[in-house]
């Protein structure tokens, strides 16, 4: 098989080395008035060692180099589990950059930053219809910080009712920040398995589900794309024990405009809204993770809380019961305005047609792959599918071959070795912003794929190969970490 | 709806390849008592056009700051972004890329995380510095936490003025983990003496934080106070509000900091209403397996060329789960990069002058507005860009009087401390010409 050898390409030296004495790139606004007298020297520092020196056009070269060597969800697939890849409407950048939004200072007087207040009321509200939750606060700077949020109200609540308990349960399907954000806010995590469908084992969770548990984290649908039919039973269980249950809302986008977990049981939640509302990945964040609860729990909600008095937004803190502030400010405004356009762009109808595109496209993505990939979850897809790598083993093939072969054909590769619970996973994951022509590339991809992998399997094994660098030893990365860059040593002069 | 590629022939053809007639058989495995039987009640949707014209009405019944002249600092700074910040984290590439799990497709990502890594590292004299956290106020949090797993202590000794919702941040992230946060005064001059923060640090303390300019703007003896956490056995946890200062000041590495924390808005990023702003965190390198976050480091291709990769990853969540040092996934990518670029376009020279210029401004600030009848500036010591004016009445009331005039006469501290009321707190960047700053103080003067 041809195979196709990395382009020659020069390096991107880094800004370090590209730097030169005396040069800048941007002058410091003139000043008329008098300078101030040196600090003393026991206050101030020497030059920044090591600092750059470069002219302007030298870094918007260099950092448009760089973006270059990047792939984008604008250019194409992008089909990362989990992490909704979806479109990032222009307008929305535009609209946060507006004036009067980005230069309002947080603590500017009520007064004059009603719009910024009007907004975040405004979002709220609509978080509350899209979930049926009856409040939200909008502070968590991203899902894991929202999900940290959820936990310590629902400490919170059993602590205003005697004692705070002690477990966490969460099911072996979970992301990783679900134990993280528990042990954080003191408990201990005990895992619910997942029965054979993939979903969770309703009499594990009866016979963990004690006096002590606190709270129940599910992810629904759950990591595998599959809903967990049984909500309603799960819910009643650990309600009848006395727990509490937190929905995971990374997987929102499925079910958006077709059903609400407020109204299935669910007591606290967390949405993300750089995934089901579209603000920008950002090459990893900004995020933003607004937590919805229900009334009994909107008592410990953070503050400061936006409210209306007469014909006026304002912020109160008069909240006894708070579990305090999660963020130095109100959380991610720039993220609130972009999502708060995203639903208004599209409204009720609009966000039933983003969850029933993505249901659609991730089906037929599984209908055209199994078979040649194995399916180990025979339960309905919602939103992402998972597969695995279990029938290229025979030719020695494994997940992270396929996924870095994948880049040869110019498309980002799914999620790769999660849900922890399958292993050698593929989670893959269309989302609404993919027309059937790129899904078909796809598909044609991977079936091209498996087919390299019973011919030409050492090929695999060391894609990618039209990629900038080649397959990168992240383990002998991570024996002698190089954190940082350090200017050369020179020669001694002899 | 215009952001969905597939119309309605094309959404035929699939359900048809499923099998299917309607969508709504795609929710099967929903339950049908769970499913809504009637549209979500939300605005109608929105032209694109409409949008904008409904958003740009909201945006203006907010204070233009154009109109007006704002001294208004207290954790988040107005300074000047140049226009290559905007334009470079503006391409597709960067801002609609995701967390760079997969390194062959992302060097452009993980080049300029090592790249901002190495600048935190230069400007805060420490060793490593990891790819950024949420916020200043969470940063903090983070590294109280790093405090305690080193030490397995549970007390951090906070030293005078650190930002109150810095603080209260801090707590309501550590406080389930019986982590005791103790507050020391500062004295008379606004800042903290090192004695008093001897006597209140022990055995059992994890850490010293301090804030350097302070919340009232003031410069800390950093080095005494981290000497005095030395002492004690705890580490020394500086934490920096306003980032230009690193420019000048002396590097909290220098002054014997064991971690630096802190809040880079200043750097090319937003005012934004609060946020998305961006933490950093740095330390000496025996700690960097303690560090909470993402960490990019220097790899090899199998022809040996030199690329970069997410590290030292069995620290973080999605491996070590509730063993993780944090719970951080998503950070604050896009303001990371936005702080490079500005960084790199200020460079060595710029970033001096920067801060000179700052410290210029608020002292010319400070003289003229101190000689107002009736004012007076209570610290005198070394500040930074931020300062404490005392007026001879309420503040609070002076300062809505001058938001008449299209002044924004800085914080009154009374937002923050109830006993004082006669206080601003009073920030000048480079934003503020000479003729707003004169304005300001002629207009005190009026309205005292």
């Amino acid at each position: 098989m041809s195979v196709q050898k990395n382009p020659p390409r020069r390096r991107e030296g880094l800004l370090f080395e590209k730097s030169a004495p005396g040069k800048r790139g941007c002058e410091v606004p003139a000043w008329d008035g008098p300078v101030a007298d040196a600090l003393d020297a026991r206050w101030t520092r020497d030059e920044i060692e090591g600092f750059p020196e470069l002219s302007e056009r030298e870094v918007v070269r260099h950092f448009t180099r760089l973006s270059r060597l990047n792939y984008a969800n604008d250019e194409g697939f992008y089909p990362l589990g989990s992490c909704t890849m979806k479109y990032n409407p222009k307008v929305n950048e535009k609209i946060a950059r507006l004036d009067g939004f980005a230069e309002a200072h947080p603590l500017m007087p009520e007064g004059a930053v009603q719009g910024c207040l009007q907004v975040m009321a405004d979002l709220e509200r609509y978080l509350c219809e899209i979930t049926g939750m009856d409040a939200f606060t909008l502070q968590p700077a991203a899902g894991a910080q929202g999900e940290f949020t959820g936990i310590k109200m629902v400490r919170a609540y059993h602590q205003a009712h005697g004692n705070p308990r002690q477990i966490v349960l969460i099911p072996d399907s979970a992301h990783g920040t679900n134990p993280a954000s528990a042990h954080l806010c003191g408990y201990r995590v005990e895992e619910i398995t997942s029965d054979e469908r993939g979903c969770v084992h309703l009499g594990d969770l009866k016979e963990r589900m004690r006096e002590d548990v606190a709270v129940l984290m599910l992810t629904n649908p759950n990591t595998l794309g599959v809903f967990e039919r049984e909500i309603g039973e799960i819910c009643r269980v650990v309600h009848a024990g006395g727990g509490l249950v937190y929905l995971d809302g990374a997987n929102l986008n499925a079910f958006v405009g077709v059903a609400r977990p407020g109204d299935m049981g669910v007591d606290v939640m967390h949405t993300n809204l750089h995934k089901t509302f579209s603000t920008p990945h950002g090459g990893g964040g900004p995020g933003s993770g607004p937590v919805g609860v229900k009334e009994p729990l909107s008592r410990f909600l953070p503050v400061p809380r936006v409210v209306r008095h007469e014909s006026h937004w304002k912020w109160s803190s008069d909240l006894p019961h708070s579990i305090g502030k999660v963020h130095g400010f109100y959380g991610n405004f720039g993220m609130h305005v972009r999502a708060a356009a995203y639903i208004l762009a599209n409204g009720a109808e609009g966000l039933r047609e983003i969850a029933e595109t993505a249901v659609l496209n991730a089906n037929y993505l599984r209908k055209r792959l199994e078979g040649t990939y194995h399916l180990p979850y025979a339960s309905a897809s919602l939103h992402e599918v998972i597969l695995s790598d279990r029938n290229l083993e025979k030719f020695g093939v494994r997940t992270l071959d396929v996924a870095k072969r994948l880049m040869d054909y110019g498309i980002h590769p799914p999620t790769i070795y999660f849900p922890l619970i399958v292993k050698g996973a593929l989670m893959i994951e269309p989302t609404e912003s993919e027309g059937i022509e790129d899904l078909d590339a796809f598909v044609d991809a991977m079936l091209r794929i498996a087919k390299e992998a019973e011919e030409d399997p050492e090929m695999l094994r060391k894609a990618p190969h039209t990629t900038p660098v080649g397959r990168l030893d992240e383990a002998a990365a991570a024996r002698k970490p190089v954190l940082r860059w350090t200017p050369p040593v020179r020669p001694e002069v002899s | 709806m215009r952001y969905i590629p597939s119309g309605p022939a094309e959404r035929k053809k699939l359900l048809l390849a499923l099998g299917l007639e309607h969508a709504e058989q795609l929710f099967d495995s929903i339950p049908e008592t769970y499913r809504l039987k009637q549209p979500l009640d939300l605005p109608p949707p929105h032209s694109e056009a409409d949008l904008m014209a409904y958003f740009r009405g909201l945006s203006r019944n907010n204070l233009d700051p154009h109109d007006s002249a704002v001294f208004l600092g207290g954790g988040a700074y107005r300074h000047f972004i140049p226009a290559v910040v905007d334009h470079l984290i503006s391409r597709a590439e960067f801002y609609s890329s995701y967390t760079p799990y997969q390194p062959e497709f992302s060097q452009g990502t993980l080049q300029s995380i090592f790249e901002f890594q190495t600048l935190i590292c230069q400007l805060t004299g420490l060793d490593v510095a990891n790819a950024s956290l949420y916020d200043g106020a969470s940063a903090l949090a983070e590294g109280i936490l790093l405090a305690h797993r080193v030490k397995r202590r549970r007390k951090v000794v906070v030293a005078g003025w650190v930002h109150p919702d810095y603080l209260r941040v801090a707590r309501t992230l550590t406080e389930t983990l019986g982590i005791e946060i103790v507050e020391v005064g500062a004295g008379g001059g606004g800042v903290v003496e090192p004695e008093a923060a001897a006597r209140a640090l022990s055995g059992d303390s994890a850490a010293l934080v301090l804030q350097q300019p302070n919340f009232l703007g003031r410069v800390e003896d950093a080095e005494a106070l981290c000497r005095a956490a030395h002492k004690a056995g705890a580490l020394g946890l500086v934490v920096v509000n306003e980032a230009v200062s690193l420019g000048m000041l002396k590097a909290p590495g220098s002054a014997g900091a064991d971690v630096a924390l802190g809040e880079a808005q200043s750097f090319g990023i937003p005012l934004s209403y609060g946020g998305p702003y961006l933490g950093f965190m740095a330390v000496r390198s025996e700690f960097v397996r303690e560090l909470p976050g993402r960490l990019v480091g220097q790899a090899k291709d199998s022809e040996g060329r030199i690329g970069y990769v997410l590290t030292l990853a069995t620290r973080e969540q999605h491996i070590r789960r509730e063993r993780a040092t944090s719970n951080i996934c998503t950070n604050q990518g896009l303001c990371m990069l936005a702080a490079t670029l500005f960084m790199a376009t200020l460079g060595k020279q710029g970033m001096r002058e920067l801060a000179q210029q700052n410290r210029s401004r608020a002292e010319y600030a400070k003289a003229v507005l101190s000689r107002t009848p009736g004012c007076r500036v209570p610290y005198s010591g070394p500040s930074f860009n931020e300062f404490v004016l005392r007026l001879p009445k309420d503040a609070a009331k002076v300062h809505r009087s001058l938001l008449d005039k299209q002044i924004v006469a800085g914080l009154p501290l009374s937002e923050y401390f109830p006993d004082r009321t006669q206080d601003l707190l009073i920030c000048v960047t480079e934003t503020n010409s000479r003729a707003q700053i004169d304005r300001f103080a002629q207009e005190m003067g009026r309205a005292l």
